[in-house]
């Protein structure tokens, strides 16, 4: 067995504290120690985005960062994207606008989006774009993905419908 | 009343958001993956290094003593009995491997790492046995024989036959041949396979499966693992995307069924992305050799067609992907004689399955390429050629294929009108100054749209039941994988019975509770299944008018069902509150509740040996212009734009059908100019997404989506299929663009630098290092 060992890290806005094995990433953590399984696997090597979360704002693939690496920072997953209990604006864009098919890699395009929006609220389309361009969808072919992101991103500088 | 209240308020053709969608967006959708059951084992199979051997010993006495491991199982601990199309895969190789994937043993273990952990401790010796990697080679005389069944490596063959090519061909003013090759691409699911199998203390199994057809599921497993199909209940949780790749049972299934039932313990079973890379199915990779001709006037002469199909070492259902390749070439256009032979042979490549178009992409690459050929030899502008091609309504192919509606000629012109197709396609001829050429291209497509009758019933069943509240539940045997068909239902059924969505909730995912259906396949879903829940509302619609009608002594045709209400069928004017309706008929009138059920069976049949008959109750059309760059410098294209018009007979959720073109063009685009997996000598070399590239989002081209509507009588609201359609002929426009780009037909996919370089310097006579 592995050496273990004792993490505190800012969970979606909660204190949290786990002990768990040195090697163990960041992804395993949230799915099989924390329950959090909202964060999906969907290569394990930092290919496809589906396991993106925010570590300290920064759109981060889980699956690569030592669960240790998470002791001392503000960790954010799609569980902790919700606003008031119900939908943010960036999540609802993504249902009204057609942006989930299959919705695998939703909660990683959701994640990378909130970061993209955070960073920077005037982007044009191509960096939209590029922003998603870590992110595979294999079956929305990303047209409806990136409106989402463009009409949230409008909406939330006040411009209503994007 | 107001007119705008007065006015029925319709559901259908707007843009409805997925019903599961708020589920998907905040995380809490359960996928396999999320499921774990009370004293769950993590199951990791074996599979073999070598690509054709016998195996002489199996040792698992090391991986079984490690801790943690609660079983290994080889082929003894199994039936034996074989799954798949072909029935001849064992779940686990007891004494050959025939290819890369194969499978020698599984463990079931504590953890995931224990079971990897306990894989390493078993040992196999394997004796080599010759390999062959192609079906030319394959079908040599002496070449190695794959299954001893078939000594000369051919498990089918088909063969389909109208009209008389001869004659066809002495009618030909023009008359062109070329062999087309297809490659190994792979679905590439966001959400990898997996299973989660669970036996009771009574010996009843519950499997978790990703199945796309989980009633055959029951049926085609039941005998693998011994378990009566009775006893196995089907739980589909979300599915991580499908396109066909869940459609046959694979060897990893009841493998985990064996190592539940030897621990006594549910084991679930999750790939790697290496491993969906190496061990799922992928597009039949094949040869087609087609001659086609035509008459100076324009008019197609004939099609004659051999196509050669690398099987693999086993047989799922890619082997069966002829039966729809024939329908694009006896049908995609009028063909007065066609001619169709294709010969499946096993190789110790990996082995295919289904995948969105199931053969169809490979046949209209081939029958469009020419299409673009034989319009030139005639000097005609490729839009005019297929419009003089293009059938009409109500006619009937030669195939027996009878198109009760068809909207090719408007998809034709539409297509071409909204990417100025003509115009474009003269200029870009006259020659081009500079690297960088542009091209536009148009390709149609002919693909079943409600369905293909290849069972005795290709049904789907609804029950439908409306509480004391007035909510709906319909109980669907439609398997969702996230196309979107839960939300197509929905609003199918608020439609009839005049509710708003949010009265409906659709269950769809458990065999126990839901009625049979065939499966989601053959883009037949809004069709099939939305025709039987379309019906079973329609019955509960019936029975809430005449208990109305009894109530306020109106006639019933006077009636009408709109926002929860019964209302006046002219005036609107709200009468009596569905849910004050339901409650009285439940508990005062005749203490009846309102259930009910229908089994639609589209008006389709079974070919006959020739494969002659109507296989489905429609047909959808479509026609794509992809417009490109390519830049003969650096043999780099980029697809620009790619206008896609369908004959989908009526839209339903606009929102969603917009979503399968564009998913199914990029898709599309994928096949045509960089997905690959690179089999050499058995093995696949590119197992990751580093390597085998789907597009990513700054890739994509311009997607412009219009839609036909034909209205199709039989189809529910007038639609069609439209699942498997936007992918199939999006290659075929792309390499016809390229033509226009550069003058040069490509016969080969995907079209990557290298192969575009080697292509231009060939045409141009120059030496290809």
């Amino acid at each position: 067995m592995s050496f273990t060992q004792e993490i505190s890290f800012t969970l979606n806005g909660k204190q949290t504290t786990v002990s768990i094995p040195a090697d163990m990433d960041t992804l395993t953590m949230l799915r099989d120690v924390l329950q959090l399984t909202g964060t999906k696997l969907g290569c394990g090597e930092g290919e496809c985005g589906a396991c993106t979360i925010l570590v300290d704002d920064v759109a981060t693939n889980s699956c690569l960062m030592f669960a240790v690496d998470c002791d001392g920072r503000h960790i954010q997953t799609i569980e902790g994207v919700q606003s008031e209990g119900g939908l943010d604006l960036l999540q609802r864009e993504f249902v009204e606008k057609g942006a989930v098919q299959c919705g695998f890699c939703t909660p990683g395009l959701v994640m990378q989006g909130t970061a993209m929006l955070r960073e920077n609220p005037n982007m044009s389309e191509v960096e939209i774009k590029r922003g998603l361009e870590g992110n595979l969808c294999r079956c929305t072919g990303y047209k409806k993905v990136i409106d989402a992101t463009a009409s949230a991103m409008a909406k939330s500088r006040g411009e209503g419908q994007g | 009343m107001t007119q705008d209240t007065a006015e029925k308020q319709t559901l259908i053709g707007k843009r409805i958001p997925k019903l599961d969608a708020p589920g998907k967006v905040t995380g809490a959708a359960r996928y396999l993956q999320d499921i774990e059951l009370p004293g769950m084992l993590h199951g990791k199979i074996l599979r073999t290094n070598r690509i054709h051997a016998r195996i002489l010993s199996i040792d698992t006495s090391k991986a079984k003593a490690l801790q943690g491991v609660h079983a290994v199982i080889t082929a003894q601990d199994t039936s034996g009995v074989p799954l798949g199309f072909g029935q001849d895969n064992p779940p686990l190789k007891g004494d050959r491997v025939r290819c890369t994937r194969d499978e020698i043993a599984a463990v079931a273990a504590d953890t995931e790492s224990i079971a990897e952990e306990a894989l390493k401790l078993i040992k196999v010796e394997y004796e080599d046995l010759p390999t062959v990697f192609t079906p030319h080679d394959a079908l040599k005389d002496g070449a190695p024989v794959i299954h001893d069944k078939h000594p000369n490596n051919i498990p089918f063959t088909y063969d389909y036959e109208h009209g008389d090519v001869a004659k066809g061909e002495a009618e030909s003013d023009v008359v062109v041949e070329d062999t087309f090759a297809l490659h190994f691409v792979t679905h590439c699911c966001m959400g990898v396979g997996g299973i989660i199998a669970s036996f009771d203390v009574e010996g009843n199994l519950t499997v978790y499966s990703q199945t796309q057809m989980p009633f055959l599921y029951k049926r085609d497993i039941a005998p693998v693992i011994g378990v009566p199909a009775e006893k196995i209940h089907v739980i589909q949780p979300a599915i991580g995307g499908a396109f066909g790749s869940k459609l046959d049972i694979y060897p990893f299934e009841p493998i985990c069924v064996f190592l539940a039932k030897a621990t006594r313990r549910p084991v679930r079973i999750v790939f790697s992305r290496e491993e969906e890379f190496l061990a799922s199915p992928t597009r039949q990779p094949m040869e087609l050799t087609l001659r086609s001709g035509a008459r100076k006037d324009g008019t197609i002469t004939f099609r004659d067609v051999s196509t050669l199909h690398d099987n693999g070492g086993y047989t799922s259902w890619g082997a069966t992907t002829p039966f729809v390749m024939m329908q694009a070439f006896s049908s995609l256009y009028r063909v007065p004689h066609c001619r169709y032979k294709t010969t499946v042979v096993y190789t110790n490549n990996p082995y295919s399955g289904a995948f969105r178009g199931y053969g169809n992409l490979q046949a209209t690459f081939s029958v469009e390429s020419h299409v673009d050929k034989l319009a030139e030899a005639v000097g005609m502008d490729p839009l005019e050629f297929r419009l003089h091609n293009a059938q009409d309504p109500g006619e009937t192919t030669l195939q027996g294929l009878h198109l009760q509606t068809c909207g090719l000629k408007d998809c034709l012109n539409t297509a071409a009108e909204r990417s100025g197709f003509v115009a474009k396609h003269a200029a870009n001829r006259n020659g081009q100054a500079g690297p960088v050429k542009r091209g536009i291209g148009m390709a149609s497509l002919f693909h079943v749209g409600g369905g293909a009758k290849i069972y005795h019933t290709d049904g789907c069943g609804t029950i439908l039941k409306v509480d004391d509240f007035a909510k709906v539940t319909v109980l669907t045997g439609a398997t969702e994988i996230g196309q979107g068909s839960e939300t197509v239902i929905a609003q199918l059924v608020a439609e009839e019975l005049g509710l708003p969505l949010s009265k409906i909730s659709v269950v769809n995912n458990d065999s126990e509770i839901t009625p049979w259906d065939v499966g989601c396949h053959a883009s037949r879903t809004t069709f099939i299944a939305g025709n039987s829940a379309q019906r079973a509302a329609r019955k509960a619609r019936q029975k809430l008018l005449d208990a109305a009608s009894a109530k306020l002594k109106l006639a019933t045709e006077d009636l009408d069902l709109r926002d929860g209400q019964v209302v006046g069928a002219d005036t609107g004017e709200p009468l009596l509150d569905l849910g004050k309706l339901l409650r009285a008929l439940h508990f005062r009138d005749k203490n009846e509740i309102v259930v009910t059920s229908e089994y639609y069976e589209p008006p389709s049949v079974m070919q006959d040996k020739g494969f002659k008959g109507n296989v489905s109750p429609t047909y959808a059309f479509g026609t794509q212009v992809a417009e490109l760059e390519v830049d003969v410098e650096t043999g780099v294209v980029r697809v620009l734009k790619v206008t896609s018009v369908h004959d989908v007979g009526r839209v339903i959720n606009a929102l969603g059908i917009e979503g399968q073109v564009e998913g199914g063009v990029v898709m599309g685009v994928g096949y045509a100019t960089r997905e690959h997996l690179l089999v050499n000598d058995g093995h696949v070399t590119n197992p990751s997404f580093r390597d085998y590239k789907i597009l990513t989002a700054p890739e994509i081209p311009d997607v412009d989506c219009a839609f036909i509507e034909t209205m199709d009588p039989e189809g529910p609201a007038g639609a069609k299929g439209i699942g498997e359609a936007p992918a199939i002929c999006t290659a075929a426009a792309i390499a016809n663009a390229f033509y226009n780009a550069t003058g040069v037909r490509m016969c080969k996919l995907p079209l990557t630098p290298e192969r575009v370089l080697r292509a231009l310097k060939t045409a141009a006579g120059e030496a290809v290092g």
